[in-house]
């Protein structure tokens, strides 16, 4: 992967054509969620300032919506809007809501009561108050409400490619899964400079002298539905199937990079992030996603995996990685770990993750019924022969292999267990590993390969993608240059896949994805 | 022209007014007097219903002011607030305009009335497109009068109208108002704290204590026959002065120095207070006034110490509490 380093100005022009739709979408959703909360904040402002005792009520409510994480808040709405432009202006709108709506209460209130009184006393009906007096006074309160509202949407309009409405947050969510800076600052810088320019003008509309506020409350709505329409510009296109990937995915030659380029599979891509993709694939929002093979929700959902027939995914088994001076020191900790080799399939490794993800049991309680049931399960020795220091990485999986292997460390010898579980990331247990913080941890072949020694492309492409192949490069470079040791294989694959729901499968025939291109292709 | 007949107004636990029964002649300046929280704001905003009693009625012409909406009896009623309350984003024109476009005069008479009315309170034309943050305090009280003034109602309210100026622009503009044509006609109702702006602007005096006129009738008769300790009270203080207000040249006629030459260049009218002689000494700088009762056809020229000498006789006879 030691290719040209491409600049930022480069992969901006490169992708102009992405980065237009996606900031142009990223305005459009802005705005739409920016007009529906005024439309909703305005008139709600006005009315608890005359209905004082529910003010507290609303304003609490706005505020308590305003701290839900929000990609907690997306996720609520899938269920019920499902996924795209909706769910992400609702969103939107919530959080838009609160600085409207408080604004507006504030700015109407903070209205001198004598002017107030002056009105009535003149003989203003309450809507002429209201819209002759109250209003034009509130208004550079009411504005300033709406510039945070704005900025706070440019915000949070990033979210919205989690759920595959688009935005600038294509490039940033992607850009990190890949650890590509280019691609996040492609994203971020534009988010940025739209933050700072709707900000700007509005300050400059907030400093108008009230003669003129008149004809800016005139042209704003124009203005923010000209904005709106922008999203609707960049267009669907047809397809029969509708695929959501990650952006990790997007962007990966053994992704959606390897569909194209080696199955030519064309379909209508949205990118979606990975905590709700299986939920929309489930509720027929999208038909093929990108996943993990071994993952639990594939079972919860009633998934199927597609069999990459031309191999683009390369293979991801897993296999416990040992410092060569620990099991010197530790003489029985090869035999021991290697009891697990072989054991797991991928179905297996499904259904242990599934216990975990959906039916919450604990990682301890997986790995001691799997133990028990497969006749491998000892009662722990509570020996003091020095201790075994095992790491994980931090979703469910991982647990689950570390708990099994303390339990079979306490059970088969009298070497005592620390963990040290949940370590964030590839690098963080990499790092642990080597610098003799931990002895073990579970890896995959892929990531030993490609984020770990990361070869050329060439040299990925000599192991044509093959299971042992890759095991052995892997295993023969880590020993050189690390001085760590792959053990045997636990016999399951966690690696990238294509799926579908199982019915719609079986239904259109497909079972590779092969299969998926000729029924894309066929009329 | 104004009558109110027991009005009662509570706020929760206080009573603000409890049984107020009065009446306002046409063309008559009423003062409601007292300290704050007296009920006298609650009253004059019970006039134009920004307050609505909890009981008691209030005609106007016969016409109980329930009859009409509120808007529309508002913009027949005159009201200058305390703090003026003109509203910031609209101009002085602006302003002065609300009640006549409220009532949708046409363009060309709103804005004849409204430079007439400038003219007479001493304000230029340049300040039609100002806003009332650029004028100082006497001028937007004086916008403020404009604006209550523009449509010609009969019924003027004043809610302590100059309490927030400072004692010079005051009396300037105390002169001013009493000056006023517009205002020689008018119904007006003033509410005040300060007995001296009472006793000087209003033909009669309503003193308000704890939600009930306490007494109510012209300086005088406060002065010089109080009800009750409460209102000699009440005046005590500024006793001196308040007699200098309300006892005229008149009232002493008889212990005046009679005869005197025609000197008249310019004279005084008899009904002219005692206070208003004095600082005519102040400023004639000279030995002696001519004062003329116009009534009795007689011409009395006066000097300073004669002055002073009939207004003890007069005290004397006055009797004493």
């Amino acid at each position: 992967m030691n290719e040209h380093q491409q600049t930022l100005f480069e992969f901006m022009r490169q992708q102009s054509d992405k980065l237009a739709v996606q900031t142009l979408q990223h305005i459009g959703l802005t705005f739409i969620s920016l007009f529906i909360a005024v439309l909703i904040g305005l008139p709600l402002g006005i009315y608890i300032t005359r209905k004082k005792q529910i003010s507290g009520f609303v304003l609490g409510v706005a505020g308590v919506l305003q701290t839900i994480p929000s990609i907690a808040l997306l996720g609520f709405m899938i269920p019920v809007l499902g996924i795209g432009a909706k769910p992400a202006i609702v969103a939107l709108l919530l959080y838009a809501l609160l600085p409207i709506i408080r604004n507006t209460f504030t700015g109407i209130t903070g209205v001198d009561e004598s002017v107030k009184e002056a009105a009535f006393a003149m003989g203003m009906s309450r809507w002429q108050v209201l819209f002759k007096v109250e209003l034009p006074l509130a208004m550079p309160v009411i504005l300033a409400g709406i510039r945070t509202a704005t900025v706070i949407n440019v915000g949070v309009a990033t979210l919205a490619s989690y759920i595959a409405a688009g935005g600038l947050g294509e490039f940033i969510f992607g850009g990190i899964s890949l650890n590509n800076t280019n691609m996040i600052l492609a994203g971020a810088i534009p988010a940025a400079l739209l933050a700072i320019i709707f900000d700007f003008l509005l300050s400059r509309v907030q400093r108008l002298n009230f003669k003129k506020v008149r004809k800016v409350v005139i042209a704003a709505p124009v203005i923010i539905i000209l904005l709106s329409t922008l999203y609707f510009i960049p267009s669907a296109y047809g397809s029969k199937l509708t695929a959501g990937f990650t952006p990790e995915f997007m962007g990966r030659q053994d992704g959606n990079l390897g569909l194209q380029s080696k199955y030519g599979l064309k379909i209508h891509t949205i990118v979606i992030n990975d905590a709700v993709m299986y939920k929309a694939a489930q509720e027929k929002q999208l038909d093929v996603i990108s996943g993990y093979s071994t993952d639990g929700r594939l079972k919860a959902f009633d998934l199927v995996v597609l069999n990459d027939d031309k191999k683009i995914f390369p293979p991801y088994y897993a296999a416990p990685i040992v410092r060569e001076d620990a099991l010197k020191k530790f003489p029985l900790l090869e035999k021991t770990l290697n009891l697990l080799a072989g054991t797991i399939t991928d179905s297996v490794m499904t259904a242990l993750n599934y216990k975990i993800d959906y039916l919450h049991q604990t990682p301890e309680r997986v790995a001691k019924d799997f133990l028990t049931e497969n006749n491998l399960w000892k009662p722990a020795k509570n020996g003091h022969d020095g201790t075994v220091r095992i790491g994980s990485k931090i979703f469910g999986e991982q647990y689950i292999l570390a708990s099994m292997y303390m339990m079979l460390i306490k059970g088969y010898t009298n070497y005592d267990v620390a963990t040290k579980t949940g370590l964030g990331g590839t690098k963080i247990c990499f790092d642990a590993l080597t610098n003799n913080q931990i002895d073990l941890y579970p890896e995959y072949t892929g990531t030993g390969l490609l984020a770990i020694l990361q070869p050329s492309a060439a040299t990925i492409n000599t192991l044509h993608g093959d299971k042992d192949s890759t095991y052995n490069y892997v295993k023969n470079e880590f020993k050189k240059r690390y001085d760590i040791k792959w053990l045997q294989p636990i016999g399951f694959n966690n690696a990238y896949a294509l799926m579908m729901r199982q019915q719609q499968a079986k239904k259109l025939n497909i079972k590779t994805i092969s299969d998926l291109k000729r029924y894309l292709e066929s009329k | 022209m104004i009558k109110a007949e027991h009005l009662i107004k509570t706020f929760g636990q206080t009573t603000a007014v409890n049984n107020i029964s009065f009446e306002v002649n046409e063309g008559e300046n009423l003062v409601l007097l007292g300290t704050s929280g007296c009920g006298k704001t609650t009253t004059l905003k019970m006039l134009n219903r920004l307050i609505e009693p909890d009981s008691g009625t209030i005609t106007i012409n016969g016409n109980n002011i329930n009859a009409q909406l509120p808007e529309d009896l508002r913009r027949g009623i005159g009201y200058v607030l305390q703090n003026n309350g003109l509203f910031p984003h609209y101009t002085v024109e602006e302003n002065i305009s609300v009640v006549p476009n409220l009532l949708k005069w046409d363009k060309k008479r709103t804005r004849e009335r409204v430079i007439e009315l400038l003219k007479k309170l001493h304000l230029s034309d340049n300040y039609l497109t100002a806003y009332p943050n650029e004028l100082s305090g006497g001028q937007q009280q004086r916008i403020g009068l404009a604006r209550a003034l523009v449509a010609n109602p009969p019924v003027l309210l004043m809610d302590e109208p100059f309490g927030a100026l400072d004692n010079v622009t005051r009396s300037k503009i105390h002169q001013e108002f009493k000056a006023l044509d517009e205002l020689k006609r008018k119904t007006i109702i003033m509410v005040t704290h300060d007995v001296q702006e009472a006793f000087e602007l209003g033909d009669r005096i309503a003193l308000m204590d704890k939600g009930k006129i306490v007494q109510m009738g012209t300086p005088s008769d406060l002065l010089f026959n109080p009800i009750n300790g409460f209102v000699s009270n009440f005046l005590q203080d500024q006793r001196l002065q308040l007699e200098f207000r309300a006892i005229r040249l008149t009232d002493l006629w008889e212990h005046l120095p009679g005869g005197g030459k025609t000197t008249s260049k310019s004279s005084l009218p008899a009904e002219t207070d005692v206070w208003t002689t004095l600082e005519g000494f102040k400023f004639h700088n000279g030995e002696s006034m001519s004062v003329l009762h116009q009534q009795k056809n007689e011409l009395k020229t006066i000097t300073f110490g004669q002055l002073m000498a009939a207004f003890s006789e007069h005290k004397t006879q006055q009797p004493h509490e």
